[in-house]
């Protein structure tokens, strides 16, 4: 206590009661408060880094990583390194021989299908030259190989390509950008360099525009439908708001199938409207209206199932706004539509801009509904994703595609947050 | 928003409009799932209104479809399925979310915005992407097709939702009632129990519910992790959905709307609760 005194009668910095100077306690209080709020956050952090971030990170690795030909002929990509692959020759005699070793080898380990398999995806007709050459290769007791590898009966001509040797030569490589190239309708052509996928090939790149195409469409739809409801709710009193919002809740709530089997239900070709139409003699029994599998079913159901995302950011916001302002200007002179239009509505941008990027970020990687409703022409990316990873079992092309549209959704996400803050996020 | 007596006939009309386009986007958000209750009462295997349904003749429905779902094995290892995974992943999420929204909403959190983003991204992340990834970790580090692999996923895609409500409820929370607390001599557990947790109750277990509702519903992650014995309702039903709707599909909705009702009925009821005990509403 007497030191204390001393201390503040003299200009000498403070201190506390066991002489340490104030700041550098202060100091240490507040470090000691950052550990412990980053404490209560680290278990999550990890769970997430953990179970989250890496596999994302997997993902990412796995869209550009090519260990098939790398493991699996790593002699013949050893010896493809001299040979150049710009003369147009074929490579010599000992690449030939290793070539037809390494291809038995994989055969008695019973790896040649995996690698014929990676390099189809390039070229069709590798995955049948690796599974039937073997039978020919065994026979083969002595040179020339060159020559009797290429009169192979059916199959061989592939080794007199150059285009195949190519394609392994540049298939070695651990590190592949094959995969994004194929995400973008581009391929290696024949003489090695990057080039378009011929039209009618192109898939990828028009389903891109799809997808966004009609997440902005349904987000537009959301914002028509959305507004003049979040309006409503905002102005009415607060007992019958609380009662019309439940009519928003409710969907909101419902399960995402529950939903998509109703709007199945609605729209199928003897579905409820439909049957409805048929009934009152506006439409001949033949002549029914193709209302789902097309783009009319995706986009009517992602806009039931989305609207709700733009509701409740937008009613926040309205909320918000002094119904003073509103009165203000209609006693300046201003007809309803005017006051709404130059005063109340430049007020629910922010809720709109939210609504809006939550709503697209939602409806690009929407799959679910896509895939009962979308048809042949309504889905979305996504789906092709899941066709890759379930059906033709590419799990590179797969991991290409999820990438590209996650760095969509990333932009998009840092923008939502640049413009109205992650935590302003609100739920319900 | 009433109408004044003195407006014009043109408002006048542009007013009633109005309420009319509202009244049909209400009835375009909520008729499709009122819909599927009285078809799945339907006593034919039919997904529109039959003649009998619409003369109200007793004979047009049934219960056979709830009745088939109750006897079908496929259903009921659904129920079980869905119900152990929501809930043990729910539990994980709030018990990780709400440590985590306690520390991002003390002010001395540093980087918060930055790690706040990375929290919520799963949600924000499609869930086709995280599946691909998930389903090659999980198999890398021997967890594919098992009850552990599911809950820790879907633990992940259900902890934006505890934060976030969490961390709303912690928004008007007076750090200082902590400080109090201490001061008289509480330890921190003691401070834990008595002070914050009745407090930031009604966000925690709305935040809880958000969880186990985003597990229950959730097909995509699982449909990729799982195999067949785990699956669950939602699974059950996109796999019938893919091939033929049948009733049955109705009936499992509806009994589905009704779990959604109650949980909207708890979660109003929570709001309500909150408000009241932090003040921004009179009682």
């Amino acid at each position: 206590m007497e030191k204390a005194m001393e201390n503040t009668t003299t200009s000498a910095p403070l201190v506390t009661a066991d002489g340490i100077p104030l700041k550098a306690s202060l100091q240490k209080a507040l470090r000691q408060k950052r550990r412990q709020a980053f404490m209560l956050v680290l278990p999550l952090l990890v769970f997430i880094f953990v179970l989250f971030v890496m596999p994302i990170a997997i993902m990412l690795t796995r869209s550009v990583s090519n260990p098939e030909v790398n493991s699996i002929l790593p002699r013949t990509v050893v010896a493809l390194q001299s040979w150049d692959e710009t003369s147009g020759d074929l490579p010599s005699e000992d690449v030939f021989k290793v070539l037809a070793e390494e291809i038995l080898l994989s055969k008695k380990n019973q790896v040649n299908g995996k690698v014929g398999k990676r390099l189809n995806y390039d070229m069709p007709g590798m995955a049948s030259l690796f599974r039937s050459s073997p039978r020919a290769l065994k026979r083969m007791k002595e040179g020339p190989y060159r020559e009797k590898m290429i009169n192979i009966k059916y199959v061989g001509k592939m080794f007199g390509d150059v285009a195949a040797w190519r394609l392994i030569k540049r298939e070695g490589d651990p590190v592949t950008a094959s995969y994004y190239l194929s995400a973008v309708d581009m391929k290696f052509d024949k003489n090695g360099s990057i080039s378009a996928q011929p039209e009618e090939r192109q898939i990828y790149k028009f389903l891109f525009v799809r997808t966004f195409l009609m997440s902005i469409a349904i987000t537009l739809l959301t914002i028509l439908l959305g507004y003049p409801i979040s309006y409503l709710l905002a102005t009415l009193p607060m007992r019958h708001a609380a009662l019309l919002m439940i009519l928003v809740l409710l969907p909101f709530w419902t399960s995402l199938l529950v939903r998509t089997s109703a709007w199945m239900v609605l729209l199928g070709n003897e579905g409820v409207i439909n049957e409805l139409f048929v009934w009152s003699g506006l439409v001949d029994d033949k002549n029914r209206f193709a209302l789902i599998n097309n783009q009319f079913g995706t986009l009517v159901a992602m806009t039931h199932i989305l609207l709700p995302f733009m509701i409740l950011p937008l009613y926040s916001v309205m909320k918000t706004i002094p119904p003073s302002y509103m009165r203000a200007a209609r006693s300046m002179g201003a007809t309803q539509w005017r006051a709404h239009i130059k005063v109340y509505f430049p007020l629910t941008l922010t809720g709109i801009g939210a609504g809006t990027l939550l709503v697209f970020i939602l409806a690009i990687g929407y799959y679910i509904t896509p895939e009962l409703v979308g048809g042949q022409n309504g889905t979305f990316i996504s789906n092709q994703i899941a066709f890759h990873f379930e059906s033709t079992l590419n799990w590179g092309l797969a991991s290409a595609l999820g990438a590209i549209l996650l760095v969509f959704v990333m932009v998009l996400y840092a923008l939502y947050d640049r413009v109205i803050g992650i935590d302003k996020m609100k739920l319900g | 928003m009433a109408l004044p007596a003195h407006v014009e006939p043109l408002e006048r009309a542009w007013f009633y409009t109005y309420r009319v386009i509202c009244g049909l986007i209400l009835f375009f958000l909520i008729a499709p799932i009122i819909i599927i209750i009285p078809l799945s009462f339907n006593a034919g295997f039919y997904l529109s209104f039959t003649e009998k349904m619409l003369s109200l003749d007793p004979a047009g429905f049934s219960t056979q479809w709830y009745q088939e779902f109750f006897s079908d094995q496929k259903w009921i290892d659904g129920i079980k399925n869905s119900f152990f995974i929501a809930i043990l992943s729910a539990m994980i999420s709030t018990a990780l979310g709400t440590l985590a929204a306690l520390g991002l909403s003390r002010p001395e959190m540093p980087y918060r915005k930055f790690f706040m983003a990375l929290l919520i991204s799963p949600m924000i992340v499609p869930l086709i992407v995280s599946a691909l990834g998930m389903y090659f970790f999980l198999v890398s580090v021997g967890l594919g097709s098992t009850y552990t692999g599911i809950i820790l996923s879907h633990a992940v895609l259900g902890t934006p939702f505890v934060v976030i409500t969490v961390t709303a409820t912690l928004s008007g929370f007076d750090q200082s009632l902590i400080r109090a607390g201490l001061n008289l001599g509480a330890k921190p557990s003691t401070v834990f129990f008595k002070i914050i947790m009745p407090l930031i109750l009604p966000g925690v277990i709305s935040g809880a519910l958000f969880a186990f509702i985003t597990s229950f519903d959730e097909v995509v992650v699982i449909n990729f992790v799982g195999t067949t014995e785990q699956q669950t309702i939602p699974q059950v039903m996109f796999r019938g959905l893919r091939e033929n709707i049948s009733p049955t599909i109705l009936a499992v909705a509806t009994i589905l709307v009704g779990i959604s009702v109650a949980l909207l009925v708890t979660m109003e009821m929570l709001r309500r609760r909150s408000e009241r005990l932090r003040g921004l509403s009179p009682a």
